[in-house]
Formats: structure tokens, sequence, C-alpha cells
């Protein structure tokens, strides 16, 4: 055996195709448990595209990826959360008629034990597993600091509170790893200082490791331990922050060539 | 032999009515994303109108009937029909363009109601004949046509065919040639862009029901000279099966429609016409229609020519 | 407190029998009105979880009712021999009531089964394309039991034992209204709202959309047999044009005008739209009414398609329907 561990998260060679066009090539990326990484690129450079190949909202034509070993590609998304992704959105889709507890405990569905007979019949069986539903997804709420807007519409929510509710509604599936998808849009530095901080105290606190897309530069030199940068689909940098920040390759995709 | 090319040709003609008003169907979805229910009981008013300026017509050409006299009263009713088109659009659609689609859809089933409902009030609940305009009989074919002699072609079939071809030429014109008809097409490819170029998307999709309803008019004056008997409730069946044709071509697409149209009318011209054969009772006639709709939308949603949409994530 | 549904019904369940009791002092016209009141709260009810509370558009509601009507009514006609003698020992009342409970059942599944067929191929498809397929199937159905000679084909069906009454229907009402209400309740019931908010988020959180989208149909279909095996032994008659499109139109006005999502508002909205032509018609006939506006009220549907027209231009939300509309994605 090789002495790195097995990753969590491994994308070998992925290749998608729509139509003609080529959106990711040959993407090649491992992500350890408990890691903190980021994925940048100029704009329509495959970020999000590789963020709906990972949580099954496209198949990719080509490549494998594994979750634990075991390969995901292609499954359908709910399923893939079962296993353990679970994600968030660039624009934010939360159950908009729902209250911001009720967005908390639609994630907790998959883990119900007890079926529709039982939401039918309601025994006791069904009343003590809604408390022990109720009171996670309070505490959950709680270290959030999002409780006392339980019962609000979560359309009412400020902005930043509504992608915080996102992340949260994320972490009530029980993730092993967590897509975040651009999360500081729309936010001013002051947010930005604290998303950085949440993510920092997610990936602790709930030990799960977290993919970050974004283009908020501080936040992601500030907080990832590892990046990658893709451009036109194809990743053309890998390292830590400093190394990226000096990678010819890398400024070349951004700034573009001298003339 | 001669019966399957005699079925072909009867399927032709039908094919051509349901060619005419799928076209309607196609152009609205293709540049508002949207089923327009109504159109069928557009279909049918065009009938009415031509029932109703017939007679007026024919008393000027001293009541003999002629190609010139069918010409006139089609022409009326598609002027009717297109008004009517751009008027329900106006009150009805427009004020919900940024509303969720079910909405207009439901709101569409109100205008199809309200019209058939209407026209039974106001022309009476039982069919009615329409008038003679061409003095329509079997052509007698030349002895050159061989065994095909023994096929029945009616002139209003040859007449049906003939506006057909000219209607969807012009239309071809239109869609391709003249300025209206490329806003037509940018709009249904990209609304946003086409109204940052200067077009007025109002007026474009005005005149998109208009064409639309003009040739479901159009239909309407056609299949009368065929069948003459006409009703309030006519739309009905030739509304939903014009609407499969065009999803069987591929909603929004132009010349989809017109082939989805011929194709389902010849389709179940032969099926009715080989129904022993087939061993399929002929009451089963208008479920051909439903049956191919579900099998397109369940194995190729998109039809014969149309592209998959995909959602942005 | 999750026993509170179950106490309602049961009270509910007790106050139905109390006022059934009753029914033979009520005017046969009224009757007859009220018990098609709650016919249609059981549909209305049961296509709100389809259209509702999951937001999937079916138009071929009627077609499932049908299913149930034909199999209720086939059941009752052709089986009373062998069952009513073999429950004989039970006693009249209790034989009687045991057969109809099973008639109806039995019509229940096999609506439900219908839309299990049904349901999984076409709810693959969204929107306009959903409604349009439901409604095919709708015709289909209807066609094909047009062409069915046992079934009394475009004939109709004579249904001799009228076993409906007033018990019956609301018996059946408020279990209809008890199995939605706490079925949608429940952490597995608010599975289907997020089918309805956003399919691609809910997938994301773990939610099989597919399931809850079967299942409602599947459910609401069954509750729709059970509305249709009801009216057979009302009406005693049957036949396929009674379960035509514009029944399943009708249908949806119920739960558009209740507000989609809302089972308080969309039973209220199958009330008043009972009522409400049987008023079109008195009205209709009133002497001081000019006779062009009697002719248009007398055909109940332009009024109605108006209304229609009037609620979805100025009301969409329908009456009791606070929920925000799924938004349209650019």
């Amino acid at each position: 055996m090789s002495g790195e561990p097995e990753p969590l998260l491994d994308l070998r060679d992925v290749t998608v195709r729509f139509g003609g066009l080529k959106a990711v090539s040959e993407f090649n990326f491992r992500i350890q448990h408990n890691e903190l990484v980021g994925l940048i690129g100029p704009n329509g450079a495959g970020k999000t595209t590789i963020f709906n190949l990972i949580t099954g909202v496209y198949r990719p034509t080509s490549g494998a990826i594994l979750f634990e070993g075991r390969p995901v590609a292609g499954k359908k998304p709910y399923l893939i959360t079962k296993r353990g992704i679970a994600r968030t959105f660039q624009n934010i889709r939360l159950f908009a008629s729902m209250s911001v507890f009720d967005n908390v405990r639609a994630a907790f569905n998959m883990q119900l034990r007890h079926g529709i007979h039982h939401a039918l019949w309601r025994g006791r069986g069904l009343a003590a597993e809604e408390a022990r539903i109720q009171q996670e997804a309070h505490e959950l709420l709680k270290i959030f600091r999002l409780d006392k807007h339980a019962e609000a519409a979560c359309t009412s929510l400020s902005y930043g509170d509504q992608r915080r509710l996102e992340i949260v509604r994320a972490l009530a599936t029980r993730p092993k790893l967590i897509l975040l998808d651009e999360p500081a849009a729309g936010m001013n530095p002051t947010e930005k200082t604290e998303l950085m901080e949440l993510i920092r105290f997610v990936q602790e606190k709930f030990s799960i490791a977290v993919l970050l897309v974004e283009h908020d530069m501080r936040v992601v030199m500030g907080i990832c331990q590892r990046i990658a940068v893709v451009d036109y689909g194809i990743k053309i940098a890998e390292g830590c922050a400093s190394e990226i920040q000096c990678d010819p390759a890398v400024i070349r995709a951004y700034l573009g060539v001298a003339a | 032999m001669i019966e399957f090319i005699q079925q072909l040709i009867n399927g032709l003609s039908l094919g051509a009515i349901y060619a005419l008003i799928a076209l309607g169907y196609t152009m609205v979805y293709g540049v508002l994303r949207f089923i327009n229910f109504a159109h069928g009981d557009v279909f049918m008013i065009g009938a009415f109108a031509g029932m109703y300026i017939a007679p007026q017509v024919l008393k000027l050409s001293n009541g003999n009937p002629s190609w010139t006299v069918m010409i006139i009263v089609l022409l009326a009713a598609m002027i009717i029909c297109a008004f009517l088109g751009i008027v329900i659009e106006k009150l009805a659609y427009r004020p919900l363009r940024n509303r969720p689609r079910l909405t207009v859809l439901i709101t569409a089933i109100g205008v199809s109601l309200f019209l058939e409902n209407f026209g039974q009030y106001a022309f009476g609940v039982d069919p009615q004949s329409f008038p003679d305009l061409i003095g329509d009989h079997a052509i007698t074919l030349p002895a050159w046509f061989g065994p095909l002699t023994d096929l029945t072609i009616m002139v209003s079939q040859v007449l049906v065919g003939v506006v057909t071809v000219v209607l969807l030429i012009a239309l071809r014109f239109i869609v391709t040639k003249t300025k209206l008809g490329t806003a037509m097409r940018a709009l249904s490819v990209n609304p946003l862009a086409t109204s940052l170029m200067g077009v007025n998307n109002d007026v474009v999709i005005s005149f998109t029901f208009g064409l639309g309803s003009a040739l479901a008019g159009a239909a309407g004056i056609l299949i009368s000279i065929q069948q003459p008997s006409i009703d309030p409730l006519m739309g009905l069946q030739p509304g939903i099966k014009a609407f499969v044709a065009a999803v069987l071509g591929g909603i929004g697409n132009i010349p989809g429609a017109a082939v989805g149209g011929i194709l389902l009318g010849v389709i179940e011209t032969l099926v009715v016409g080989y129904s022993d054969r087939l061993h399929i009772p002929s009451g089963y006639r208008d479920a051909v229609a439903f049956f191919l709709l579900i099998l397109i939308l369940l194995f190729k949603p998109t039809g014969l020519f149309g592209r998959a949409q995909r959602e942005k994530v | 407190m999750l026993e509170r549904n179950k106490i309602i019904l049961l009270a509910s369940l007790v106050v139905i029998f109390a006022a059934s009791r009753f029914s033979s002092r009520i005017d046969p016209y009224y009757y007859q009105i009220i018990l098609f009141a709650g016919i249609n709260v059981i549909l209305a009810t049961s296509l709100n979880l389809v259209n509702g509370y999951t937001g999937q558009f079916s138009l071929g509601h009627a077609g499932f009712m049908s299913v149930g009507a034909y199999t209720a009514g086939m059941f009752t006609t052709y089986a009373s021999g062998a069952w009513l003698g073999a429950l004989k020992p039970l006693g009249a009342f209790a034989s009687n009531s045991l057969f109809f409970a099973i008639a109806l059942c039995l019509g229940g599944l096999a609506a439900g089964l219908t839309g299990l067929v049904v349901g999984i191929p076409s709810l693959r498809l969204k929107g306009d394309y959903l409604a349009i397929v439901t409604l095919g199937f709708g015709e289909i159905i209807k066609v094909v039991i047009e062409n069915v000679d046992t079934l009394g084909g475009s004939r109709g069906l004579s249904v001799p034992l009228g076993y409906t009454n007033l018990f019956w229907v609301y018996a059946m009402a408020a279990v209809t209204i008890y199995v939605i209400v706490s079925l949608v309740n429940s952490t597995y019931g608010r599975g289907f709202l997020t089918v309805r908010d956003d399919e691609i988020a809910a997938e994301a959180m773990g939610i099989n959309t597919t399931k809850y989208k079967v299942l409602a149909f599947t459910v609401a279909a069954f509750f729709a047999g059970i509305a249709g095996g009801l009216y057979a032994h009302l009406t005693q008659f049957i036949n396929p044009e009674g379960f035509n499109f514009l029944k399943s139109v009708d249908i949806v006005t119920m739960v558009i005008l209740g507000g989609m999502g809302s089972t308080g508002g969309v039973v209220f909205a199958a009330i008043v739209l009972t009522i409400l032509p049987e008023w079109l018609r008195w009205l209709s006939e009133r002497p001081f009414l000019p006779h062009w506006l009697a002719g248009l009220l007398e055909n109940r549907m332009i009024p109605y398609s108006l209304l229609l027209i009037l609620l979805m231009l100025l009301r969409p939300q329908g009456l009791f329907g606070g929920i925000h509309f799924k938004r349209k994605h650019a």
C-alpha cells in the first residue's frame, strides 16, 4: 500500500462533453478526509460543472469518481447525498414556501426510519422520531444562531442568513464532504470574514471535508489548505495558496498573456 | 394498392389541416414556451367566420361558387382569426408574461372553454352547414392515369393541398426573409438578447399569435369545404391532434410541425382505414393521437426535429 | 400532539354519523347537492396532494375517478349475489355496509393501481408536458371504456344498488382529509413540498423526488377512485362522458380556487364550486333577468371559464394559498 491515505473523494480523468463542447477534460483531483480545499478559475472554467458531476446532476462522459473508494459517477443525486456528499448552490435554492425550521427538517428526510404508513398511523414510534428530529434541527439552527428565526419564512431572512441556512440545511444530511458553490457571492467584506470563520468552524466541529468554489481570492487563499485551478475545463495548477499565487499558468489564465 | 393510395390521399388532405393548426402551436411555443390551449378554438371561429361571411361574398358573385369566392372567404377568415389571436394574447396572456407557466396554461384552458361555450351560446349547439364555396365534386382522372383512375380525388382535396402549399411557402418566406420573422426566430432562442437588439418583443409576440391564428383560420375554412358540417366544439379534437403533431415534429420547430401534421393525418387515416385488418375497433380512432403523444413524450420528447433544453443548475 | 389528528377524525366521524340520522328531513334536491359537494371535496383534496403540495400538474384526475366508479359499480352489480349471500349472517345493515365498503376499496385500489401505472412513466416530464400526458391518459381511459361493451360502452352502466348516503360520503371525505393532512405535516410528508419548491435542491438533500411524485399520484388516484365509487352509487348511472376532460378541469379549478397547498381552502372551494352552478341555474331562471343574460348563465361553463381566467389574472394563488409560487428559473 502506498504511503498516501485513501482519499475521501477521488476524481480520475473525469471528462464531460455537452454535444461538441468538452466542458471538463481529464480532470484528476483528490480530497482527503477533513480537508478544506478550494477550486478556482475564471468564469466559465467548469467549476460548477465539476460540482454537478460530483453530485450526480451530470454524468461524466468518461472517467471515474470514487467516494470512500466506491464509484458514484452518474448515480442519482439523492443517492449520492445518502452516501455523504452535500452541497449548496450558486443561486440560493432554499425551499421557498417553507419556514427556516422546515428547510432543515426536510434534510432529515433521508434518515427517516418510518415510512408512509407511520405518517398515517401516527403511533408512538412516529412521535418519538419526530421529537428527535425537532431537537436535532433546533440544535443545528442554534449553533448557527438561526434558531430565533425558526418559524419565520425562509425568504424573510437576510441574504447572508439565507446563505447560512443553506449551509445548515446541507449539514443536516450529516455529510462527510460538503461542496460550497460561491458562498461569498454578494457579501460585503465583514460578512466574508464571518463566512471564512464559519467555514473553518464547520470543518472542525463536524469533522468534514469542504470543497469550496469561490471567486474572492482573499477568502480562498485565507482558508484553503490546498487549491486547484481550472481553466476551460482543464486543471492547470494545484498546490497551496502561495504556490498558486506565483504559478505562471494561473496568472496567464486570469490576466492573459503580455502583448 | 389502389386502396392504399386512396387512404394516402385522404390522409394527406387531413394532414394538411393538422399541419396548419400545428404551426400555430409550435410558433407560440417557440416564442413563449407555452402551449396555447385555446388555439384549436380559433380554428373553430375561423370556420364560423367563414360561414357568416360566405353568403355576402356569394351575393357578389351572383350565387356562383368559385375558387375566387373561396379565396376571399379564406382571407377574410384569416384576418378575423389573426385579430382574435392578437386580442386574446393581449388580454389574457400578456399580463401573465412573468408568472409561472402553469398559470398561463390554466388561463389558456379558461379561454378555450370560454370560446367553446360562448360559441355554443352564440351559434347554437347544433351543427350547421357550411355554404358551398367551390362546387365540390370528384375529379375525373384522365385515361393515362391507368389503374389510378379508380381513385376518388375531390376538388376540395386538391384545393386543400394547393392552399396549404402556398401558405407554407408564404410562411417560410416570412420566417426567413422578413424582419419580423427573423425577430420571431431570435425570440425563440433568446428573448433577452433579442430585446437588447432593439426589437420590441411584444410586437413580435403579437405578430406570432396573429400569424399562427391566421393559419388556424385558414384550416377552419379548408376543413369546412371538405366536411361542411360545423359546430362550436369542432376545435376540440383537431386541436389536440394538431398539438400532438407539433410535439411529434419537435415543438418549437416550424418545419417539424408541418411534417408532424401530415404524418399524423396519414397515420390516423391509415389506422382507421385498415382498422379491421389491424384488429383495432375504429372507435379507437381518437385514441390514436393520444397514444402517439404518450409514446413520443415518453421516449423522445424532443420530437423528430427538436432540440433538448437543459436547466442550468 | 400527533394524536390530535386521530382524535379530530374520530370526533368528526361521530358528528357525521349523528348528522346522517337527519338525512330524511332534508329536501332531496339539496340532499343531492350536499352529497355531490362531499364527493368533490374528496376529489379536490386528493388532487391537491399532487397539484398543490407536490407541484405536479395533473389534468387527468377524472380518469382515475372513472376507474373507481366502474370497478365499484361492476362489483356491486355482478357480485352482489355471492357476497351478500356470504355476508348474510351479519344482518342486513352490516352485510350491506361491508359489501359497499369492499366495493369502494376495490374501486380505490383499481384507481390507485392505474395511477401507479400512469404515474411511473409520466412523472419524468415536467410542467406543460406532464399536464398534456395526464390529459392524454385520461382520454385514453375514456376511449377504452367507450369501446368495452361489458362496461356499457358509450351508452353507460346502470348501478342499481344506490348505497351512497350522507354518512358514507362525508365519512370518506373526513378520512381523505385526515390522510392528506397527516401525511403532509410529518417530516416524511414535507418531502412532497420540497419537490414542489425545488426539485434539484430536494435531490441534493437526499430526497428521492421520483418516489414522492409517484406516491402522491398513486394516493391521489386511490381517493379519486373512492370518490368515483361513491358517485356511481349515488347517480346509479355512469357513462364515460361524465368523466371527461371537463370534469378534470372542474377539479383542477377547485384546487386552484382554494389555493394550491391549502387543504382547508380546497375543501371550501370544492363546496363553493358545487353550489355555484346550481345558484347560477337558479339565477338564470329569475324573471327579472334580461334574456341574453339568462342564456349566458344557463351554460355554467361561460361564467365558469371567465372565473378561471379572472382568477389567474387577479389572484393565481387562489383564495387561501399564501404559498410562494415556484420561481420561474431564467
